[in-house]
């Protein structure tokens, strides 16, 4: 399988923790990415009133480009995805809009299929080949994390279930992982406000954290750099109110795949995480490594 | 001045606090025209309120704003803060069950303010060692929607 990924800024830089295990999973699992060439910044966001032609322009070039190349466009990053993917439905049920910015990058729209890397595993490739391919099952309760623009606007991205999504869940079994019934899953880290207002932030991801921490996880999962860093940084240090330690990992879903299948590229890098999620990591590995032992032995 | 209340959080009744000046009708009109909803749908059931996960820092309430509207105190909605904290989640326009975007009603309350020059609420005033961090899509999503 081959497709035309599109990494997006922040994963070239302070998310390259997500760039680096991706690859790498595509990579064992069989699946050709072509980078993008000369890709540029999608925008962030769609804009969301009715007369902002203007701010479709970067996710149009993006899936023009791609159109040439007349392969489904991959991303990992959640705006990312969000933009693209609305962006091409928007260019494709409005003929106006889609005229207009025809006319300014002089070239025809036919539309290009927008995928999130969760959506390749769950159709491309499959859970259950992912389980098999398994080699080293991480004995750590995990918390799935989606946040905001993963599933929403459901009418426009359509993976998933937007109250009561599996995705997560169903690739973090299929690594072997124990999986935590997580109801915050869905809500919002705060996003961008923690550039603005990040008090605002902070209450939000304290609200997250402490529901995952009361039923147990071990680590939060998730797919999105901003969502990563909120919930990592933002988090209170020290004990919550209930003894419990507030501190918790917070790493991606191509982290937890890659080390499942036993690559390296899966451990997470150091200076991207303030709660280091190394410790419990190899903790599991060497838990894992006693475990193989004495299967061995017996 | 008028008060109505309305019952949510943590079912305390919140006073809303109305003026006796005209409804601004071209301020509605222009409200729904560039959101593309239709504030008159909203039957003020407070679902959106109950979910914001933002609702907690903003001075008026996402179905309060949509009140406001309804009465046509766009100068109200105007100078509350509400508009600037969403962040465009969606977990309201998910779930509600008149099919109203606030979070489109919001934005377009924002771009009037933005475009008429009223508003500018860039994040300048930041730490550096702040900035170094957060990954890119948080400025660029920051400056998108609280700057033109």
């Amino acid at each position: 399988m081959e497709l035309v990924y599109y990494p997006g800024c922040t994963l070239y830089q302070k998310a390259k923790g997500l760039d680096r295990s991706a690859r790498a999973c595509a990579a064992a699992l069989g699946v050709r990415l072509v980078e993008l060439p000369e890709w540029q910044c999608c925008g962030g966001l769609i804009p969301q009133v009715k007369d902002a032609a203007m701010a479709l322009l970067g996710p149009s070039r993006i899936l023009m480009d791609a159109q040439k190349i007349g392969q489904p466009l991959v991303t990992l990053c959640t705006f990312c995805y969000n933009t693209l993917k609305r962006a091409d439905r928007i260019l494709r049920e409005d003929d106006q809009l889609r005229r207009k910015i025809e006319d300014f990058l002089d070239e025809p729209y036919r539309g290009v299929g927008v995928l999130h890397f969760l959506e390749v595993l769950r159709d491309g490739i499959g859970w259950e080949k992912i389980r098999q391919r398994v080699t080293s099952p991480l004995d750590i309760r995990v918390a799935p994390y989606y946040g905001c623009l993963l599933l929403r606007p459901y009418r426009e991205i359509g993976m998933d279930d937007p109250e009561d999504p599996t995705i997560m869940e169903d690739l973090l079994s299929a690594l072997g992982c124990p999986v935590v019934d997580f109801p915050a899953r869905t809500d919002c880290c705060g996003s961008f406000l923690s550039l603005w207002r990040p008090e605002v932030t902070r209450e939000c991801v304290r609200q997250i954290v402490e529901k995952a921490v009361r039923l147990g996880a071990q680590v939060l999962v998730t797919t999105c750099p901003l969502c990563q860093f909120n919930l990592d940084r933002y988090q209170q240090a020290g004990p919550s109110s209930d003894g419990r330690t507030g501190r918790l990992p917070v790493i991606y879903f191509t982290q937890v795949l890659a080390l499942a299948l036993g690559l390296e590229e899966g451990l997470p890098i150091q200076r991207e995480h303030q709660v280091s999620p190394l410790g419990l990591l190899t903790a599991a590995a060497k838990e894992r490594g006693s475990g193989d032992d004495q299967r061995e032995k017996s | 001045m008028r008060v109505i209340t309305t019952p949510i959080r943590g079912g305390k009744k919140v006073p809303l606090r109305l003026p006796e000046s005209r409804p601004d009708r071209n301020g509605i009109q222009e409200i729904e025209e560039l959101s593309g909803q239709n504030l008159f749908s909203c039957y003020q059931c407070g679902k959106c309120s109950a979910g914001c996960p933002i609702a907690f820092a903003m001075d008026l309430l996402p179905h309060q704003v949509i009140r406001l509207l309804q009465l046509g105190l766009v100068s109200e909605v105007e100078n509350s803060s509400a508009p600037w904290y969403c962040v465009g989640c969606l977990t309201c326009m998910t779930r509600c069950p008149r099919g109203v975007d606030v979070s489109r009603v919001m934005e377009a309350i924002r771009s009037l303010l933005l475009r008429e020059g009223k508003e500018d609420r860039r994040p300048f005033l930041l730490p550096n060692e702040i900035v170094a961090e957060m990954p890119q899509q948080a400025s660029v999503s920051a400056f998108r929607k609280l700057s033109l």
